[in-house]
């Protein structure tokens, strides 16, 4: 008995030995940055994939034709040296960067860009099926793309179509090498070639992807010699992979925690609002929110103060109409958030009569930037109840959700919880608030909003390729909107990153991409 | 006994044959679409219908199983949607991972389950025996993975002696050296609740037989009592608690969902929770027939092995 209580101790303490225990465990080595990831990428092909985590990676190895300049979403040159656009606003000719190869040698040309829009726009390329490009409709108005000469190229457009150059700015629209997807059909999307400042070097499935410095890239090198992407789904572990060394930098910290490391000298928090809008999409086609005074009453109702504040833990602002503060340029900042004013509420439900009205609310259990979405149901239900409100919440996991909601609220559901994050202030209100976005239509007007004048101003906002003409058209349009109320605006999240303070030049970019290329790890 | 092997290889046709039967209506009854998860909130209905074509969701169920049926028994599991990779290269790495994690904590269960039982029950009632049972009870009642995370904030963020995550390290790893140091924490944690619950049984075992004549016999005999707890005691009780290690054997490998997410690990479990949140069908499909077949298998095993021992066992 004790011999054997004695063997086992024995062989225990010889493991731990062979193993050899040690502090050292998990430092990263100097120079190269361990990102912690929330997951694994799904493709590094920028024609293929949706996903932020994803973007995070690819802007890293890829150029596209022009860039957002750095802390804006304002567009510069890239790839393309500069730009003419025709005075009917549906011809761009774009004169390209000389010299310019990709990771695998091919050299980067006007060919090359033609490849790849061709590939992803017209059926009959050959390489058309290493799709499918869910994003490719960003680029639906190129009728062409014709190769001048071998620096230039000229995107033939089949209307004006003002976000063209942000979509462009979008990873949908890097630019990849053909050979390489020539080569790599449909495992392409794992053996990325682009001109990025990184080289793809190396993808271990549920482990890591390994991207090292372009000595060759045509601005200055980046300063770091490599980076690895590591997917740590589960939230807890990735702090803990933070707080014990593991990773160097982290993205969507959980509000608790960014709390707890906000207080630590060993690292650094960075925070920076982001072009995203959470809201509640209503059902203006029937039930009680085809009046307008309920729709406001609701605005007024919910205490959005205590969901940022509470709910959010402060990693979120509140939001004031249909287009994010992030756009800067296009935000009207005349408008402030509807206060939260109970009684307002209750008076305007009794001038429509719709006192305690019952409605059905759908709710997701989680889902692309929506957050923390059942707690911030719950919290609406609770203050709708206030205003006599009757709130049946019916929960659903993200897919089936938007099986439910983008089809259309009618006959099923009063309110849904709904969040975008886009790259130009077009893309939402054109794609969600016009009569012809209605989803028969093909958009994601689930709600049923319409209104001729936001139909003409968003129109038009999308023709004028003028910035200061666009603006003033979209500040109207938000005007129409927050008074019509459509939807309940909520909130606009702050992404948040946490690095530790070995990190040097780390900031946020307002297009929730990671842009590794000035970071030095000390 | 060829005879009987080879039937037993016949029955498993049909076991397959409606395990992928079931396994298909099951996926096809989860409500969320493919096509919506791959093309995300931006999806429209036409592009929906498009994708749904391309991937040849609009078949009928039957078509739709036929063409799966007949790719995989040519060994084409099809390509994830999800991960844009052949779903076999992608199961064939993961089960591995599973395998060296769940076998890990089923040698430490059976080790720890058997030797703390029999400690129990040869000193009932004494100290150890006391403190053995609390801690089976802690052990069996603490959800794994809080347990996970609390010895991951111990031993690998205060104290840093192992690594939080991961099957391998970034740089530098890949022996076995380092593999053991990555599977301490997840194999334990994993291994705790059926420790506990093979070392309670154990013990009631135990206890049991050393009430039993025979083993009276023996100490009259005057046997050395660790002859008698060991050689007699020990065997009899045993013959009980294998089936149960057996059966633990499975809940180890499930209770690997929980644990493989929280350590990270890069195991079938795992890779099959992201598949159905994706809505990676054949992902899923392919993942739970290749599980549940190995599982035959290892049944097969089994009674064969058992059969050899004991030809009074039939098939």
């Amino acid at each position: 008995m004790k011999s054997l209580f004695k063997g086992v101790l024995a062989a225990a303490a010889l493991a731990v030995s062979a193993i050899g225990f040690g502090p050292a465990e998990a430092q990263t080595p100097p120079g190269v940055l361990v990102v912690g990831q929330i997951a694994e990428p799904k493709s590094l092909d920028p024609a293929a994939v949706t996903a932020v985590n994803d973007f995070r990676i690819l802007m890293n190895v890829y150029d596209g034709l022009v860039r957002y300049k750095d802390g804006t979403l304002e567009v510069e040159p890239a790839l393309a040296k500069s730009w003419t656009i025709s005075d009917d606003g549906t011809v761009y000719t774009f004169s390209l960067r000389d010299g310019v190869t990709f990771h695998d040698g091919t050299p980067f040309n006007a060919e090359a860009v033609k490849y790849n829009f061709d590939r992803m726009l017209d059926e009959d390329h050959p390489e058309h099926d290493t799709g499918p490009f869910p994003l490719s409709f960003f680029f639906s108005a190129v009728e062409e793309v014709e190769v001048v000469d071998d620096l230039t190229v000229k995107f033939q457009l089949n209307a004006p179509y003002a976000p063209f150059l942000s979509n462009l700015a979008y990873p949908t629209g890097l630019i990849v090498s053909p050979t390489a997807v020539r080569e790599g059909g449909a495992d392409y999307g794992r053996n990325p070639v682009g001109t990025g400042p990184f080289k793809f070097a190396e993808w271990e499935s549920n482990a890591k992807v390994v991207v090292v410095r372009n000595d060759d890239y045509w601005e200055d090198p980046a300063k770091l010699e490599a980076v690895v992407f590591r997917p740590i789904t589960d939230a807890n572990t990735r702090v803990a992979e933070l707080m014990a060394g593991g990773i160097d930098l982290m993205v969507e910290v959980p509000p608790d925690s960014l709390t707890q490391l906000s207080g630590d000298d060993n690292f650094s928090v960075y925070e920076q609002a982001g072009p995203h809008l959470w809201f509640l999409i209503l059902n203006l086609k029937e039930g009680p929110f085809k009046d307008k005074k309920v729709r406001q009453a609701i605005n007024y109702a919910i205490d959005k103060k205590a969901l940022v504040e509470n709910v959010l833990q402060g990693t979120a602002e509140i939001a004031t109409g249909p287009t994010p503060p992030a756009f800067a340029w296009a935000y009207n900042e005349q408008l402030q958030p509807y206060p939260h004013d109970v009684e307002k509420a209750k008076q305007l439900i009794k001038e429509a009569g719709a006192e305690g009205a019952e409605v059905v609310f759908y709710v997701t259990e989680g889902g692309s930037g929506m957050l923390d979405p059942v707690p911030m149901g719950a919290a609406i239900q609770a203050d709708l109840a206030q205003i006599g409100l009757t709130v049946a919440i019916e929960t659903y996991e993200w897919n089936t959700f938007l099986g439910k909601v983008n089809p259309g609220l009618e006959g099923k559901a009063d309110m849904a919880e709904m969040a975008w994050m886009t790259n130009d202030p077009d893309t939402l209100p054109y794609l969600a608030l016009r009569t012809d976005a209605w989803p028969d239509k093909g958009g994601f007007n689930s709600g049923y909003y319409s209104n001729p004048e936001v139909d003409k101003l968003l129109e038009a906002a999308r023709s004028s390729t003028d910035q200061a003409e666009r603006a003033k058209l979209y500040r109207e349009m938000q005007e129409i909107v927050y008074d019509d109320a459509p939807w309940a605006f909520i909130a606009n999240w702050k992404q948040n990153a946490v690095s530790s303070t070995l990190v040097d030049g780390f900031k946020l970019q307002p297009s929730f991409f990671l842009l590794l290329d000035d970071v030095v790890k000390n | 006994m060829h005879v009987y092997i080879l039937r037993r290889l016949i029955l498993m046709v049909p076991v397959l044959l409606g395990l992928t039967v079931i396994v298909f209506l099951i996926m096809s009854m989860i409500p969320g679409d493919p096509a919506l998860a791959i093309l995300g909130s931006y999806a429209t209905p036409e592009n929906v219908a498009k994708l749904r074509a391309d991937l040849g969701l609009d078949k009928t169920m039957v078509e739709q199983y036929w063409i799966w049926l007949t790719n995989m028994l040519q060994g084409d599991f099809g390509r994830s949607y999800s991960l844009n990779r052949p779903v076999l290269d992608e199961i064939l790495e993961r089960f591995g991972a599973t395998l060296i994690l769940a076998g890990t904590s089923l040698v430490l269960c059976t080790i720890f389950g058997l030797l703390t039982g029999v400690i129990s029950a040869v000193r009932q009632y004494g100290w150890a025996d006391k403190a053995l049972t609390f801690a089976v009870l802690i052990g069996i009642s603490v959800p794994s993975f809080w347990l996970g995370l609390l010895l991951m904030m111990f031993f690998a963020v205060e104290l840093r002696w192992l690594p939080v995550s991961g099957m391998y390290a970034i740089y530098g790893g890949g022996d076995l050296p380092d593999l053991i140091r990555h599977l301490i924490l997840p194999s334990i944690t994993l291994a705790v609740v059926a420790t506990g619950i093979i070392a309670r049984l154990t013990r009631s075992n135990m206890l049991e037989v050393l009430r039993q004549d025979f083993i009276r016999t023996a100490r009259a005999k005057g046997l050395d009592e660790n002859r008698v707890i060991y050689r007699h005691a020990f065997k009899a009780a045993l013959v009980n608690v294998i089936p149960v290690i057996g059966v633990q054997a499975g809940f180890v490998l499930g209770g690997a969902v929980y644990i493989e997410t929280v350590f990270q690990w890069p195991g079938i479990g795992r890779m099959l929770v992201n598949a159905i949140s994706t809505r990676d069908i054949l992902l899923v499909q392919g993942g739970v027939v290749l599980v549940a077949g190995s599982y035959v298998l290892f049944n097969l095993f089994a009674d064969v092995i058992q059969h050899l021992l004991d030809p009074r066992v039939k098939a």
